[in-house]
């Protein structure tokens, strides 16, 4: 991909951030590739937590700070946990079990190849050697509402500026989601409880 | 670039990073990872010296001036143990469990603030080596996030022990702990939130430099928060008298029953080092952190002497928590999680929301307690209603616990 | 940095994702792989907010973390239901609207 970096190279290309990203993404990679293909439940679970870390620190690398830690905190923290309950409340054997892949995968794995050439063409074509804005300083907090709280945006942290965000612009869908959580509560309940 | 700004926050990082910085923030990383160790080690030291007191026994006294080398000779003594790994173990997760419990502690600890003089503009900025910086490893713009994020990763090191060791006493142990870990974590969250609405940040320095002058989070939150965290924490510790984890009399020894030699060492470690990390945690989200008045001497030593005096007074209070409370049962466990402190947790929280939103339109404060009170009221009376027609409905039904 | 790394790096994760949900037989594991999916669809929202500043694809991430809260606990609890019912998680036994 570097080879594409030709186009609008007047942003200076940063080694660090690339040599990071490329060790994290094979990482993911490796970890995603065991997620669907390892005999154990809970070791799927385990590269699941790998690639979900992986994915929170490209966040970070992105500038997204917020979300690659509400990423670690719901993902790795409560959702693979529930993975790991689900797991052992199914009674998971020790040694793993043969019978968790089909023996038709490589329909699957067609599937999967096809798709990737497809996406990956696609996105070549499309954006092709787009490189990010060299400092994503990501600060859409109007500044009224700085001054009205009284308490000055942290040095460098879009946090303020999500939160005015989500309670402006996207409250409905927030509000949306929130009623979706509190029904997929209820549910969950009504359908794990003993009769 | 993109990631540039984040690290900007530290004002060490801001400018230009030279070798100089780099070895600053190598020191620092030497310095909280010793600290912590041996904090922990005298953790372990001053809890059995404490209990000894409360139950009348002397405690240890043989290693060193008052025993104070124990934790020293223990950690000898394990460390020459046979390390055994059971036959129908999961070999790498087995080995993999203990770390996943150390490391969080670590790592929570790296975002506390030890030391530095918040009194003025500066919040806490002090000089080293010619370089301005932070008394504290890490000074993240979401440092609070970070310190729940690694309380809820703690669990893995526990779930994961139970279930790899490949026999039942662990795995329910293990269940068992996960769930109240869990349970607790929700309380843990709802009373931090509270905090971070009355200091208006996200970082831990930030919320250190709003409790200058006195004005504690303690009472600014008006202490229900605390005595929840306070709570919370000792769950999530898994220290008595929410200490049924390791319950001798049911469960062996719990998700580390399997465990032997240097890795039951680690199990033991983690266990005291997250009730230090957790106490410092305590110390820097509602008293204040390292405010304090400044007597005579520098003014720079004074933040870390009122820190840790802060730091001893919580770990005195866990000690007296383990000599003196009896053990819960588990379902009282999860009834005082789920019934009592998330409840209240919360509906402190609104409340505070409330006068919040009072005093920034101009309401009348006493109109807006008196209401909130009487809302809260009202949806406590229909939790209990709720939980009432359910316990009849079960007896009714003839089922069961 | 390139965007194209970030969105190539997430089409990989969608298209293992994919693989998963087809290839797998156990309940637990398929939507293990569901959680692929979505992450790669957060990777993608981030970078685009990262290219064009704005915040939106960050809202619309944490959105998704939600959601996938949401959807897992269902999941979970159905194949707990299928679990208690017939004693294995194994979909290819679910198929009982079969005709």
């Amino acid at each position: 991909m570097t080879l594409l970096a030709t186009v609008n190279s007047d942003v200076p290309f940063n080694v660090a951030q690339n040599v990071g990203f490329g060790v994290i993404a094979v990482l993911m990679v490796t970890g995603a590739l065991r997620v669907v293909t390892t005999n154990n439940v809970v070791h799927a679970a385990l590269w699941l937590v790998l690639v979900l870390a992986g994915a929170a620190a490209q966040f970070i690398l992105l500038a997204a700070e917020f979300v690659a830690i509400t990423q670690v905190l719901v993902y790795i923290g409560a959702i693979v946990v529930l993975f790991l309950f689900g797991v052992m409340l199914t009674r998971a054997p020790i040694r793993g079990e043969a019978g968790l892949t089909r023996s038709n995968w490589f329909g699957g794995a067609l599937v999967g190849v096809l798709l990737l050439g497809l996406l990956s063409f696609t996105l070549l074509d499309t954006f092709g050697g787009d490189r990010l804005p060299a400092d994503t300083r990501l600060t859409l907090r109007p500044a009224a509402v700085s001054q009205a709280e009284g308490t000055e945006p942290t040095a460098g942290s879009n946090v303020g500026a999500v939160s005015d965000s989500i309670f402006s612009r996207y409250l409905i869908p927030f509000e949306a989601v929130s009623v979706l959580l509190t029904a997929a509560l209820i549910g969950a309940i009504v359908l794990a409880r003993k009769e | 670039m993109t990631a540039a700004s984040l690290l900007a926050a530290d004002p060490l990082l801001a400018g230009k990073v030279d070798l100089a910085v780099v070895l600053i923030v190598a020191l620092k990383a030497v310095i909280v990872l010793a600290f912590l160790l041996v904090a922990t080690m005298l953790m372990i030291w001053f809890e059995r010296k404490v209990h000894a007191d409360m139950t009348n026994r002397i405690g240890p006294n043989q290693a060193g001036p008052f025993g104070i080398l124990q934790s020293v000779a223990d950690g000898v003594k394990v460390f020459f143990k046979e390390d055994l790994l059971p036959d129908r173990a999961d070999r790498f997760v087995f080995r993999l469990a203990p770390f996943l419990s150390v490391v969080p502690a670590f790592l929570t600890f790296a975002v506390v603030p030890i030391g530095g003089n918040f009194s003025d503009a500066d919040g806490g900025v002090i000089e080293l080596f010619g370089h301005r910086t932070l008394l504290q490893l890490a000074d993240p713009p979401i440092g609070v996030l970070l310190v729940l994020a690694m309380s809820s990763i703690a669990v893995y090191g526990v779930m994961l022990a139970g279930w790899s060791s490949g026999s039942k006493y662990p795995l329910l142990g293990s269940v068992r702990a996960s769930a109240q870990m869990v349970s607790y974590e929700a309380a843990l969250g709802l009373s931090t939130v509270t905090v971070v609405l009355v200091a208006g940040t996200l970082t831990t320095s930030g919320i250190v430099a709003a409790q200058h002058t006195w004005n504690w989070n303690l009472w600014a939150t008006g202490i229900v928060p605390f005595v929840v965290f306070l709570i919370a924490a000792t769950a999530e510790l898994n220290r008595p008298p929410f200490d049924l984890v390791e319950a001798e009399q049911e469960l062996v020894g719990g998700f580390h029953t399997e465990y032997s030699g240097v890795r039951f060492a680690m199990y033991y470690l983690a266990e005291f080092m997250n009730t230090v990390t957790m106490s410092a945690i305590i110390v820097t989200l509602f008293l204040g952190g390292p405010n304090g008045p400044v007597l005579v001497g520098p003014e720079w030593l004074w933040g870390i002497v009122w820190f840790f005096a802060k730091l001893m007074l919580l770990l005195f209070t866990f000690a007296w928590f383990r000599a003196t409370l009896p053990r819960f049962r588990y379902d009282q466990l999860m009834d005082l999680g789920w019934k009592a402190l998330i409840p209240l947790a919360l509906g402190w929280l609104l409340l505070m929301i409330a006068i919040r939103v009072g005093s920034d339109e101009g309401w009348n404060p006493i109109l807006v307690m008196v209401v909130g009170v009487a809302a809260l009221a009202a949806g406590y009376a229909l939790l209990v209603l709720a939980g009432r027609t359910a316990r009849r409905n079960r007896e009714l039904a003839g089922a069961h616990l | 940095m390139l965007l194209n790394q970030f969105l190539i790096l997430s089409a990989v994760l969608f298209a293992i994702g994919v693989y998963g949900v087809i290839a797998r037989r156990n309940g637990v594991a398929v939507l293990m792989s569901i959680e692929l999916i979505l992450n790669a669809v957060n990777i993608n929202l981030v970078a685009f907010s990262a290219m064009t500043g704005t915040l939106a694809g960050q809202v619309f991430a944490l959105f998704v973390i939600a959601i996938a809260a949401a959807e897992v606990g269902v999941g979970l609890a159905i194949v707990l239901v299928i679990y208690r019912n017939r004693r294995s998680i194994d979909l290819d036994e679910v198929d009982l609207m079969r005709g």
